[in-house]
């Protein structure tokens, strides 16, 4: 049972908390200590807004162990407005919608299960804003 | 310091080998080259492996294929490097005897994948992804190359179709090579009703895993001089990496690790991109067949399904890939593989291809890669039959 | 009942207390009733509801309670760091034993000074919950506690509440009455020993008494919580611009407004169960939000839920200035109710693991 490994990971898993360079301000996620672009030492947590754009998807019909009660899901690479990309499903959404370019949000899922007894995994996943209704009073 | 030259290469056939174990299979291609150099005498053993410890649960396999092997008490590692194992096996042979510490030394690459099956395999190797970043979202390698593939078609107007010319390809010298596992030509128009794997990776542009074993012996150049009757020289080795996950790349469509390895082993070898006869490229996705091209400099930018679409690719074209069949037709036995590419090359320019070999092949590149190009290791051969050091010129 | 009864049960705290902030959640997968009554009726005995909501496979109540609280938060506009307590009711919880309520408080940045704990009174522990956050805050030992309501009901394929048994919920940030969009007034909590449903330990699917759940349990508990609750703050039905109750069907929250003498419109804009079925320990809250998103300053509303086992909790609340600041700061009740896929029972079974894998 792998329970370290995954807690260790929840603020990141669960809010997209990475980290921003002091000296030039490039945003990192996953948060990696030293800056891709200047290389100086950038160790200042930063929550991503958790919206951003699909860069590119792809549907998964062989999945690997562990993910066969999702199966298909699409998980695609998501330019976050920040800057990085992130590789994290899609949600909430028919394959046919899925498009290069689309806005998505961040949402919080389960992302495995390890098994009947063991622990649940959430995380980032992205899926279109919930489209807004014109508002008609009753 | 010396020079490093091949001489002796053996394999097995690669596909299902239901029967044979993971020291069997390496026991096979070691004992054919050893036959081949005509020599028991090797110092030292590197073995390329990526999932024995996961689906046969052998770990150690240094130690227990030199025994198994009859090479007890040699000096025995395994070396990792997901599907460039192979490939960084044979790095760490010829800087050992390129060091002067190790005279004569093995390399195989084996890897057994049929003793698991279905979703765990698939699963096993996942773990050549970034496990927290990629593997925890159910990302696969064929994902991997399916985001690559997507964006590459997106960014470059390409449609599926267009890259089933590398697997056409592929499986056409596939099928003039007796050691390979799909030995069947494969039709164009077939790739449109292919089952999709990953979207939009199909089973036609994805290589098949299987087992198999490939071996190589290197020993200084001027000694294999005195051994074999067509000792191959390694003009160039070199290794690169780049980041893992595909989101930390600074450009996705950039196979940076292949691009260095490619250009420094090019430089150390004094050759250009057009000098060489023979490419065996990494072309476990039709997608990783196009930017290899792009990356070694055989093509510009989004232009590396040009070559497979105008027919240079082939034997008798201006840049000979997959020329046994590749990874696609010969089959992808992960660990192995890179020395399968080394085996080949080798062949080719021993003039021993048979129905696969390219008419007067001098010059060959092979390029491994560890899954999407994590890991690229690139070694250039070349035929060295004259006794004389100096190359002649193509 | 005397006078002096009727406001002997009446819960005020000290200090004025509301909701500060408040969100919806609704999966985006609905099951129309026909395809139960399809598999199991041959298509011939009838449907209580329209369709019900269906949580997908990556769905449940920890990642729905998030999603709400998040909304919850962006209408509240508070430092999550003030929040002390984080408080789930559910019978739906992920985990027998761990909390939901923590992975809520993490995801929104409440830990790791506060309370968190889950709530369990069948469909109305989310409901409990507000009630106890009421009081946290009303003390003055909170200056915000967060309640939610939410659940993925499971219902005996074949059973009568499988019609109905569905997903959703909703998240409601109490705070200190001078910041609230809507003041509590007042609440009333009504309980006794009345066994009309349950789930043991380890069951997968609860069982219950038929008929009896009518009468003697819904009726009796609501009935009886609504008249002390009105009764204690001195209102009738003509006071309230809007009521919810907790809605199983459609029939028994419309009969018991009536019986309570409320009029159809009261209650239009919180019944929502015909389009989502019944969200148990979500389903009064997520009227409450539904009629926030439409209500106007000074409007008054009753929210009355129903818990089997059984009981019922009441509050009479007060719409202020700020609800027309704060409500469009989120997507709204009706946003998630239309953002819907239609699916057939086969999907259904699929996402509800009710296909056997071994």
């Amino acid at each position: 049972m792998q329970v370290s490994r995954h807690w260790r990971l929840k603020s990141e898993r669960y809010k997209l908390v990475g980290e921003t360079c002091d000296s030039c301000g490039v945003k990192l996620f996953p948060p990696r200590d030293v800056c891709l672009a200047c290389e100086a030492p950038a160790k200042e947590l930063y929550t991503f807004t958790g919206f951003g754009e699909i860069y590119s998807y792809t549907t998964i019909y062989d999945p690997p162990a562990g993910f066969e009660h999702n199966a298909p899901y699409t998980v695609a690479l998501i330019k976050l407005e920040e800057g990085p990309l992130v590789t994290a499903q899609l949600t909430d959404m028919d394959d046919e919608e899925v498009r290069i370019g689309m806005p998505v949000e961040m949402v919080t899922r389960k992302l495995r299960s390890e098994g009947e007894e063991g622990m649940i995994v959430y995380g980032y996943k992205f899926r279109p804003a919930v489209p807004v209704q014109e508002l008609s009073a009753a | 310091m010396s020079d490093v030259s091949i001489i002796g290469i053996g394999k097995t056939d690669v596909g299902e080998h239901w029967n044979t174990s993971v020291r069997h299979l390496s026991w096979y291609a070691i004992e054919a080259a050893l036959d081949d150099a005509a020599t028991t005498d090797v110092d030292a053993l590197y073995v390329g492996n990526m999932l024995a410890g996961r689906l046969s649960q052998q770990d150690h396999l240094g130690a227990l294929v030199a025994d198994f092997a009859g090479l007890r008490g040699v000096e025995a590692v395994t070396v990792e490097a997901a599907d460039a194992s192979g490939g960084a096996a044979m790095r760490q042979a010829v800087l050992a005897v390129k060091s002067g510490l190790v005279r004569t030394a093995m390399v195989v690459g084996v890897e057994k994948v049929t003793d698991e099956t279905g979703s765990a395999v698939i699963a096993e190797l996942a773990t050549g992804l970034d496990a927290d970043y990629e593997l925890i979202h159910g990302l696969t390698a064929a994902g991997a190359a399916a985001l690559l593939m997507r964006r590459y078609m997106h960014d470059y107007g390409v449609q599926l179709d267009d890259f089933a010319a590398f697997s056409v390809n592929a499986h056409g010298n596939g099928a003039d090579n007796p050691e390979a596992m799909f030995r069947n030509r494969l039709a164009a128009e077939r790739f449109a009703t292919a089952p999709v794997v990953a979207e939009p990776v199909s089973l036609f542009d994805m290589a098949p895993l299987a087992d198999g074993a490939a071996a190589v012996i290197v020993t200084d150049a001027e000694r294999a001089m005195d051994m074999a009757p067509k000792p191959v020289q390694v003009v160039a080795s070199t290794l690169a990496t780049d980041t893992i996950a595909l989101h930390d790349r600074r450009e996705v469509l950039w196979l940076a690790a292949a691009a260095q390895s490619a250009e420094k082993a090019m430089s150390m070898a004094g050759i250009a991109p057009h000098d060489v006869d023979v490419f065996e490229l990494h072309d476990a996705y039709t997608i990783l067949a196009a930017l290899s091209l792009e990356a070694c400099g055989f093509a510009p930018r989004g232009q590396g399904w040009h070559l497979a679409r105008d027919g240079e690719i082939g034997r008798q074209g201006s840049i000979p890939i997959s020329t046994f069949g590749g990874l696609k037709a010969r089959g992808n036995p992960l660990g192995a593989t890179g020395v399968y590419q080394i085996v080949e090359v080798a062949q080719q320019l021993r003039g021993e291809a048979g129905a696969c070999q390219v008419p007067g092949a001098q010059i060959g590149m092979a390029q491994n890669l560890g899954m999407a190009g994590g890991t690229a290791v690139t070694h250039i051969l070349r035929a060295d039959f004259s006794g004389n050091l100096e190359f002649s010129g193509k | 009942m005397t006078e002096n009864q009727k406001s002997e049960g009446l819960m005020r705290p000290h200090h004025e207390v509301g909701i500060v902030g408040y969100g919806a959640y609704v999966p985006r997968f609905r099951l129309p009733a026909t395809e139960i009554d399809r598999m199991w009726k041959g298509g011939k005995g009838g449907a209580p509801i329209k369709e019900k909501s269906v949580p997908g496979l990556d769905e449940d109540v920890v990642t729905m309670s998030i999603e709400a609280a998040r909304n919850a938060m962006a209408r509240a506009q508070i430092d999550p760091r003030e929040i002390r307590a984080v408080w789930v009711g559910s019978e739906s919880h992920p985990y027998a034993v761990k909390p939901t309520s923590t992975v809520v408080a993490e995801a929104i940045g409440a830990v790791p000074h506060t309370q968190a704990a889950d709530w369990e009174f069948a469909c109305k522990a989310g409901t409990e919950a507000m009630q106890a956050a009421i009081g946290f805050v009303g003390s003055g030992m909170a200056r915000y506690a967060l309640s939610i309501g939410m659940d993925t009901a499971q219902g005996r394929p074949g059973d009568a509440l499988e019609y109905t048994a569905a997903a959703g919920g909703a998240a409601l940030l109490i705070g200190r009455g001078e910041e609230a969009l809507a003041v509590i007034e007042g609440s009333y909590s009504f309980v006794t020993d009345t066994p009309d449903f349950w789930r043991r330990a380890h069951a997968e699917y609860p069982s219950h008494g038929d008929r009896f759940t009518g009468e003697p349990a819904y009726f009796k508990h609501v009935i009886s919580a609504s008249e002390a609750l009105m009764g204690g703050v001195g209102r009738t039905a003509a006071d309230y611009q809007w009521a919810v109750f907790h809605q199983p069907n459609v029939k028994f929250p419309s009969r018991a407004a009536k019986m309570l003498g409320f009029a159809p419109e009261q209650i239009a804009p919180g019944l929502l169960s015909n389009r989502i079925g019944n969200t148990y320990a979500g389903s009064a809250v997520i009227g409450l939000t539904a009629v926030l998103d439409i209500a106007q300053p000074r409007d008054r509303i009753l929210v009355v839920s129903y818990g089997s086992g059984a009981g019922s909790d009441a509050f009479d609340l007060r719409v202020t200035d700020r609800i027309l600041e704060t409500r469009g700061l989120a997507p709204t009740t009706e946003d998630y109710i239309a953002r819907r896929k239609v699916i057939d029972y086969a999907t259904y079974t699929r996402y509800r693991d009710k296909l056997k894998m071994s």
